[in-house]
């Protein structure tokens, strides 16, 4: 790939990002307090004495919080720390009710590790090593609103108090690409471990963007630190426009501020946060409320025990175990959904053929890529409950078997797709089968070259690319319900 | 009925279980003295019909022959740092005036469960911070004390819980609860010659209550005598799964292993507590209890703390510097005081409502603690005040090696006038120079009375246990309790 | 080190106090008391003393990711978290408006 450079009138600029990602953690209750966590709720009916703030109000940490926060870090084989802290951060804000965040700063959960992003689909071999600093878990902060009244702005604490992780990444990254492909391996690890659902709609993954920008070879600029930015796609275009912005900056005689940006999704523009300007004082210091956070062996082990396959090891077993392509390999194991079906399926057309999983493999991973999903966005009224493992593994077996054509078995997904109805059952009663049937296929092939006695001939005289025309005519005389493979071999034997 | 108010915790509990008094009884007695002792503002508010109730719920599980509690029939002070579900619960602050919790602090939910009742909240330095109770919203707390050179002046009950102190001594209410962050329980127990008791750091649970200093704050009772006290630490002691400093151990039975046989036991008298200038009546008091405890049978020993000058500043660093986050809850924005001032933003209003909310003190110990957290300073202050700290710690660990407990006095002066410290910040704050090393150890440690001084104002005796011993520590005091024979109490001039 | 006039402002900027300048000129001497009194820790020799973690030697203990095991942790209790609210608003917290 092309390095990425901005064109600026003193020359080429370098960009060099690093992103610090927040990841809401999967668990029931809050980091410190047993209020639910679940997404859209009612204002403040998720909150919970300690998560108000209350006088007198303790936190005690939720085993499950951190064991995810372990388990993200294992899954980026990064140094899992058995001692660390939580530390207060101090500053004031309508979302934050105790005036403080309780974070880490000083002792980390989780030290340095690292993400191998792909950066070409077709050859997700060639990577790019990009470092993690740190993870550590936090309170996340409630929610304003500022649109419900004319002088007031509203808060709703359902979210204050929630775990996140913050996976701060070394500023390693060199163009808007990289971050995006960061952030997508990023969510996919995320969503292996289960640590997050990675719901970037909802939220449950935002972006803090640094950018600065330097000629190829200086030393580092100063950045510029974008805030909450929630979708890969925004995060692409943070870079694209600061780095614009502070080239134009420097150009123009100017200094980069180092500050807190807001991005604005309907312009693709960023600005100065007026907010908290004051802000970067935080008076860190460990949270007296809490003790240091010990892991004794047990939990470390069980939290190792506990990780599933990760992505790039699945998809090296998919190309060696199963004999995929790299590229199909790597789209099937690019998204924990897309893995699990393939899967499901290729046991259930296993067990359904008979046949070993790497027999089935390549026809599965085909159907599971291209053929289902094209013909399901194209079935208008298609009912996601319909598309069972079972009926998907059942239509893969009918095409293994030849029973039906691959334009059969669209027609029988399509309408499996609609009503639910079972595929063998479909194929029966629509006559959606194809025929295999030798004697009937011999009767017209014989019909068909004695029909065309001058294109065997031909044929016979050296024309061989007239056996296409053979088979489209035995095929139209079959109603399309002959068996290409049977078809094929019959009219070679024949045309000698 | 006056005498019942005359009755140690002990002795009420008996009386009610044995049906010489009821438990109403008792209650109308404590009431009808708290309404007469305006004087001493020592309650921000009173709750008689929170006592009565109490009080009605115990004699009729007399009645059904039920056990009536650890604390069953007793009615108590409650130290307005505790929140109290329905009760307005103010850290003594304007921030908090109003302020009505929708929760019971963990502690005085055990005291209700134990069949204690509750005649009020009483009054404390404003967010437990002084040593005077002269910095409450809701004006001083005055010691029911005087001093008998026939001057009227009023007199320092000592602080934090310096409503405690005056109504338990002045028979406003047999026991009370006390917390101490520095010395808040002992300190004032010794200016008004009662008993307090600060267990070990993690004994009580600090869920509900209002917080000060997160890694100091401990709750304790605060009573006539030894015995009282452990009967109501008892009470009030005990794991609390939403603390997570909560020491997850049970409590041990206090009260039925009291003993004040001191022999086979060794006490350590600190050398470096003996400081340079001090009064000779509190060295007297000192030499006093040294040979109260030889006498009954324990062995003194000279020990060193080397660090002890250093306990002081260190805890003018931790403190403030937990104080400073810990109240920066206060904002206006979900209870408590707001100050909106015309046309002002959200960062206007904070600066406002903490302004307004906040007293002198309060805001002196915030900006100390804020100017120590910040950027740069942090090292310098915060982090070598932690390192100090662990220094401390680990004198106290050295001479338990050599002694069992140790004897030391709880307070440099008796009593002072309110006023004679006020402008001077640093004075009031070297009041707290015995107290706060078992403090910044997390320590058992209590103050008994010892005597009167020339003036006739009470003076204490500090012992300080080994973590977990509260028992050691109770003994001893039992020891000096029995030999002191500490009988004097105010002249009701209220 | 001490404070001025200007580094008290600040301090009391940072803490959200507002401070008039008599205030801010009253406390520089009681703040620098207080400093140059508790600088004496310079004095002790801290060589490979950690800062303390824990004044009594306990782990932290972690709890069960269950929801509302406690009702004084858990949710549901929007009535008695706006019970003292100063401006509550269709059950949220009213602040003045805030601009982002």
């Amino acid at each position: 790939m092309s390095e990425y450079r901005i064109q600026g009138a003193t020359g080429e600029w370098e960009v060099v990002i690093g992103l610090e990602v927040h990841a809401q953690v999967t668990s029931k209750a809050k980091l410190f307090s047993g209020a639910a966590t679940a997404f859209g709720a009612e204002p403040n009916t998720q909150v919970s004495l300690v998560d108000a703030a209350m006088p007198g109000m303790l936190p005690v940490p939720n085993r499950e919080c951190i064991r995810q926060a372990v388990r993200t870090g294992m899954a980026i084989d990064a140094q899992i720390n058995k001692w660390s802290r939580f530390d207060r951060k101090n500053y004031f804000y309508a979302d934050l009710p105790q005036g403080y965040q309780i974070s880490q700063l000083y002792h980390p959960l989780v030290g340095e590790g690292y993400l191998d992003i792909a950066l070409d689909d077709k050859d997700p071999e060639n990577t790019k090593r990009i470092g993690v600093e740190r993870i550590h878990v936090e309170q996340d902060a409630g929610k304003l609103m500022h649109d419900q009244h004319p002088t007031m702005s509203y808060v709703d604490l359902n979210r204050s108090g929630v775990a996140l992780m913050e996976i701060v990444s070394k500023p390693d990254m060199r163009s808007p690409a990289e971050a995006g492909a960061y952030v997508r391996k990023l969510r996919s690890i995320l969503r292996y471990v289960g640590s997050c659902d990675g719901n970037m709609e909802e939220g449950s993954m935002r972006a803090d963007v640094n950018v600065s920008v330097r000629k190829p070879g200086d030393e580092f600029g100063t950045r510029t630190e974008t805030k909450n930015v929630n979708s890969v796609r925004f995060v692409m275009q943070v870079i694209e426009y600061e780095a614009n912005r502070q080239v134009d900056v420097i150009e123009n005689g100017g200094k980069v501020d180092q500050e807190t940006r807001l991005f604005d999704p309907d312009t693709g523009t960023t600005r100065t946060m007026r907010s908290k300007e004051d802000a970067h004082d935080y008076r860190y210091f460990p949270d007296p409320d809490l003790l240091p956070l010990e892991l004794d062996d047990a939990f470390i082990a069980e939290c190792r025990d506990s990780l599933p396959e990760l992505p790039d090891a699945k998809r090296h077993r998919y190309e060696n175990e199963l004999g995929l392509t790299a590229y199909n390999a790597g789209q099937l194991t690019a998204d924990v959904d897309v893995y699990q079906r393939y899967e499901a399926i290729l046991d259930a057309t296993s067990d359904k053929t008979g046949k070993s999983e790497k027999d089935v493999a390549t026809q599965v991973a085909n159907w599971v890529l291209s053929v289902a999903p094209g013909v399901k966005n194209a079935t208008e009224g298609a009912i996601d409950a319909h598309d069972t493992t079972a009926a998907n593994a059942a239509i893969i077996a009918l095409s293994a078997a030849g029973t039906v054509s691959g334009g059969q078995a669209k027609e029988i997904y399509e309408i499996v797709l609609k009503t639910g109805r079972e595929p063998d059952e479909i194929a029966e009663t629509e006559g959606l089968k194809q025929n295999s049937d030798t004697g009937a296929i011999e009767a017209v092939v014989d019909e068909v070259l004695a029909n065309n006695a001058d294109k065997v001939e031909e044929y016979r005289g050296g024309k061989d690319k007239l056996f296409g025309f053979f088979v489209g005519q035995t095929m139209k005389a079959m109603k399309g319900q002959g068996n290409p493979a049977v078809v094929n071999e019959i009219l070679k034997a024949k045309l000698g | 009925m006056t005498e019942l108010t005359e009755l140690t915790v002990a002795a009420i509990r008996k009386g009610v279980a044995g049906g010489d008094f009821t438990a109403v009884e008792v209650a109308e007695a404590f009431n009808a003295n708290v309404a007469a002792a305006s004087q001493l503002n020592a309650f921000i508010v009173a709750t008689p019909e929170k006592a009565i109730e109490a009080a009605q719920a115990v004699d009729a599980k007399r009645a059904k022959g039920e056990e009536l509690g650890k604390m069953g029939g007793v009615p108590i002070g409650m130290k307005d740092l505790f929140a109290t579900n329905g009760v307005q619960t103010t850290a003594a602050s304007h921030m908090l005036e109003g302020f009505v919790p929708q929760y019971e602090s963990t502690v005085s939910q055990k005291l209700w469960d134990a069949g204690a009742g509750m005649l009020g909240k009483l009054n404390l330095d404003q967010f437990a911070m002084g040593s005077s109770n002269e910095t409450s919203y809701f004006g001083n707390v005055i010691s029911p004390w005087r001093r008998k050179d026939g001057g009227n002046a009023d007199l320092a009950p000592g602080g934090s819980s310096g409503g405690s102190s005056s109504a338990v001594s002045a028979r406003l209410c047999p026991a009370a609860t006390g917390t101490d962050t520095g010395g808040s329980i002992r300190q004032p127990a010794a200016f008004t010659g009662i008993t307090g008791i600060k267990p070990t750091y993690g004994r009580c649970s600090r869920w509900g209550v209002v917080a000060f200093a997160s890694s100091l704050d401990q709750a304790g009772p605060m009573a006539r005598d030894v015995t009282d006290c452990a009967i109501m630490l008892e009470a009030m002691a005990g794991f609390d799964p939403k603390d997570s400093t909560s020491l997850d151990m049970p409590v041990p039975a206090w009260e039925a292993a009291l003993n004040p046989d001191m022999k086979g036991k060794k006490v350590g008298i600190p050398r470096e507590y003996r400081m340079d200038g001090m009064d000779p009546e509190i060295l007297k008091s000192w030499d006093d209890g040294i040979a109260w405890l030889k006498d009954a049978g324990a062995e003194v020993v000279d020990i060193s703390l080397p660090h002890t000058k250093f306990a002081l500043p260190a805890y003018y660093i931790i403190a403030p510097a937990e104080a400073s986050s810990n109240l920066a809850r206060y904002d206006g924005v979900r209870y408590g005081l707001r100050d909106l001032p015309e046309g002002a933003g959200l960062q206007d209003m904070y600066a406002a409502t903490r302004a307004d909310g906040f007293g002198p003190e309060v805001k002196r110990r915030i900006m100390i603690g804020t100017y120590v957290l910040s950027a740069g300073f942090y090292d310098a202050y915060y982090n070598q005040a932690q390192k100090v700290r662990a220094l401390i710690a680990r004198d106290f660990e050295q001479a338990w090696s050599q002694c069992d407990v140790i004897l030391a006095p709880t307070c440099p002066s008796a009593a002072f006038a309110l006023g004679d410290k006020t402008s001077d910040p640093l004075s009031m704050y070297l009041n707290d120079v015995f107290a706060v090393p078992a403090s910044l150890a997390g320590l058992p440690a209590m103050s008994v009375p010892a005597g009167l001084n020339s003036e006739g104002l009470p003076l204490g005796l500090q012992i300080i246990g080994k973590a977990f011993d509260e028992q050691g520590v109770l003994n001893a005091g039992l020891a000096i309790e029995q030999r002191a024979g500490f009988t004097a109490k105010p002249e009701k001039w209220w | 080190m001490s404070v001025d006039k200007a580094t008290v402002a600040k301090i009391a900027s940072l803490a959200r106090i507002r401070v008039t300048d008599a205030e801010v000129e009253a406390m520089v001497p009681e703040l620098n008391q207080i400093l140059d009194w508790v600088e004496q820790l310079g004095e002790v020799d801290v060589t490979g003393v950690e800062p303390m973690t824990a004044v009594i030697p306990n782990t932290l203990r972690l709890r069960d990711d269950v929801v509302d095991a406690d009702p004084l942790t858990g949710g549901g209790v929007r009535d008695k978290v706006l019970a003292n609210a100063p401006a509550p608003e269709h059950g949220f917290f009213g602040v003045p408006k805030v601009i982002e």
